[in-house]
């Protein structure tokens, strides 16, 4: 990590469009001017769309651009405080123990100074949003809070209070407040409705499936190889296939996947032969696979070249 | 643009039906401060950024946004705001079903305070399609009382055990070895806890259900309202998500919201499209899974069976149970003939019946518990 940027500084949303791109991520308007926003109120994203659409992306091309660690929190029902935020060393608490009482230090009957020692700062093990809050020295972190809407009520009532004013109370420590708050990310894959009070504290965006023009561009920056024309095919293809209503309709992670597999079979425009053979890069479901050819293949990939 | 505008933006937003708290409003201006105003696009993701909080309200709030800072009236900024009035939901008059707004003054006959008598013994087996509009509140109020819930199921989140059993918890014990002086004396241990599966409740709202959709909104009221991890959707020509409108307390302002939302009361039914829907957009990504998936409905579909099936298939496949409560199941002599009832059973784990007050009650006891007790 040569470069490093101070996210704080950002003076304009073409500004942060840019660096996102040059950090391998295209965004749209309207992501890139929340990104923006985001940045110069210090406040968190809310990130909600489809799986597959590039939220988690965000945080990790942030976290290149600005110079920070990226400190991620993989949310699931029944995370807690312990997995979240900070953990005592207990193996390490019980040898201080015996140490002490082996070589009779002073104050051994005294349990109060005993907590005191134990429960120092050197027996603490942190967790990612600890880590975001303490960080005290270069770049800002990148806190990504990933699919939030699979922890339980707790958890985000306890995130939003870290998130409001970026501190954390430790009974035995005390409060640690974040010098340079990071730069927080949260996505959601909605599964369920985030709670509003957090909402309300984020900025919020949603993800959709890129445009085609756009995705074309995607798939030419993640798969150079891939010639124009493929990708322009692979892109309407992908967008059509989304209209077929599928279960799972492909993200741009897939279409990429899938360019690239047929740039691996020599492709230079969609054949079908081909097509078939890569299909399953695209579409994950046995179901949606027939559902495509019951559809029309040939029809979807004719309309495609065009 | 000045902050009156921006002021003004927020209040036909608010007026249009999208909730703008007063701390997204004062954010709002912080941000204008941050962008270029000349550019309508940055100002439009901006609001959108801070304003908007869920997809849903997308499309309104473009409406407002293209009428405010435009001046084009596209029609789409509806949605007038909800007066609080007490009235007692009438939801028997089909035509009375106030989709338009303000103008529904309230049924001034039906405001009047229903009369309880205890008829409690006749209701419990009184059939919903046969009581008079005072039973129906009545039994709506005996509703509340069943405890609608999930069954238990492990959680990740460990629990402190008495007994000598379950994992080291080594946090707890390091706290006890203080007490003694840093003697580990007695060894702490935890086991799984326990918490309630999901329960998602799919109400058929079609004409044919009629008679019981009124009176089983109650039941679905009481079950959101008084416990978190419950769902609620209405069923009929279209999925309608009802969960927020029947979260506040007081069934009758969740009903009237309800009744609000639900914009195909008494229409038809593609009861496979719906559950396709659900499937598709809450169902499969999450909600349903491991979740006690509960569908009221008579079974009567005017759609495919095939397409029944493969959405039932999909969902029992998520699901960790399916039941399926038919109210024509009680009367004598029911078969279930309807095509989609019949393209539904295999992948239904309990087909009850939920005609009367004890038939509930039953349902809320094999839910809770199972009969294996799963």
């Amino acid at each position: 990590m040569a470069e490093s940027h101070d996210p704080r500084s950002v003076s304009s949303v073409a500004q942060v469009s840019d660096a996102l791109r040059g950090n391998r991520y295209l965004p749209d308007d309207g992501l890139a001017t929340a990104v923006y926003l985001a940045l110069r109120l210090r406040r968190p994203l809310l990130l909600e769309g489809e799986p597959g659409v590039g939220k988690t992306e965000v945080a990790r091309v942030l976290a290149d651009w600005i110079g920070g660690p990226l400190l991620r929190i993989q949310c699931y029902e029944g995370i807690d405080v312990g997995q979240a935020v900070y953990e005592w060393d207990y193996a390490r608490q019980l040898l201080y123990l015996r140490t002490a009482e082996a070589t009779g230090a002073a104050g051994i009957s005294e349990s109060e100074a005993l907590a005191d020692e134990l429960y120092d700062e050197r027996f603490l093990v942190r967790r990612p949003l600890l880590e975001a809050i303490a960080h005290d020295s270069g770049p800002p972190p990148v806190l990504l809070i990933d699919e939030v809407d699979r922890a339980d009520d707790e958890f985000e009532a306890f995130l939003l209070e870290v998130l409001a004013d970026y501190s954390i109370t430790i009974p035995e420590i005390g409060t640690f407040s974040a010098v340079d708050p990071p730069v927080v990310i949260v996505t959601s894959n909605r599964t369920r409705d985030v709670h509003d009070a957090l909402k309300r504290r984020c900025l919020y965006h949603w993800v959709s499936h890129p445009e085609v023009a756009r995705e074309v561009e995607i798939i030419k920056l993640h798969a150079p190889s891939v010639s124009e024309r493929l990708a322009a095919q692979v892109a309407a293809a992908a967008a059509a296939v989304r209209q077929v209503g599928l279960y799972k309709p492909p993200g741009v992670s897939e279409t990429i996947d899938w360019a690239r597999a047929l740039d691996l079979l020599g492709a230079d425009e969609l054949a079908v032969e081909q097509v078939e053979a890569t299909f399953p890069t695209l579409l994950k479901y046995r179901e949606d696979l027939e559902r495509v050819q019951d559809h029309g293949l040939e029809a979807l990939l004719a309309a495609a070249r065009d | 643009m000045t902050v009156a505008a921006a002021v003004g933006f927020v209040e036909s937003v608010r007026r249009g039906g999208i909730g703008v708290s007063l701390g997204s409003s004062r954010l709002f201006a912080e941000a204008l401060a941050e962008i270029d105003l000349g550019n309508p696009d940055e100002v439009y993701w901006t609001a959108r950024a801070v304003l908007l909080h869920r997809p849903e309200d997308i499309e309104v709030f473009n409406g407002l946004f293209a009428a405010y800072w435009c001046g084009v009236d596209s029609g789409l900024a509806r949605r007038p705001p909800q007066e609080s009035l007490p009235v007692v939901l009438a939801l028997d008059d089909p035509e009375q079903i106030p989709t338009d707004g303000p103008d529904e003054d309230g049924n001034a006959d039906d405001d009047s305070i229903t009369v309880r008598y205890s008829t409690t013994e006749t209701l419990a087996r009184k059939d919903f399609a046969d009581c008079s509009d005072e039973e129906l509140a009545e039994s709506r109020r005996l509703m509340e009382e069943i405890l609608f819930m999930g069954p238990c199921r492990r959680s990740r989140r460990r629990v402190h055990s008495r007994r000598a059993r379950g994992a080291l918890d080594i946090r707890r014990t390091v706290r006890q070895a203080l007490r003694s002086g840093g003697e580990p004396a007695e060894i702490a241990r935890a086991v799984p806890g326990n918490q309630p599966r999901r329960l998602v409740l799919l109400l058929d709202v079609s004409g044919s259900m009629e008679p019981y959709a009124r009176a089983l909104i109650g039941f679905v009221h009481a079950s959101v309202a008084s416990r978190a991890r419950v769902e609620a959707f209405a069923l009929g020509t279209r999925l309608t998500r009802l969960t927020r409108e029947l979260s506040q307390r007081d069934p009758d302002r969740a009903l009237r919201a309800a009744a609000l939302a639900v914009k195909d009361w008494s229409g038809g039914t593609r009861l496979g499209d719906g559950l396709g829907r659900f499937n598709d957009e809450w169902g499969c990504r999450g909600m349903a899974r491991g979740a006690t998936v509960v569908i009221l409905s008579d079974g009567w579909d005017r759609g495919e069976p095939q397409e029944m099936e493969i959405q039932m298939q999909r969902l029992a496949r998520v699901a960790h149970r399916v039941v399926w409560v038919n109210p024509l199941k009680a009367s004598p002599g029911y078969a279930p003939l309807a095509r989609a009832m019949a393209a539904a059973l295999p992948f239904v784990d309990d087909f009850v019946e939920g005609h009367c007050l004890d038939s509930l009650r039953e349902l809320a006891k094999l839910v809770l518990g199972g009969p294996d007790g799963r």
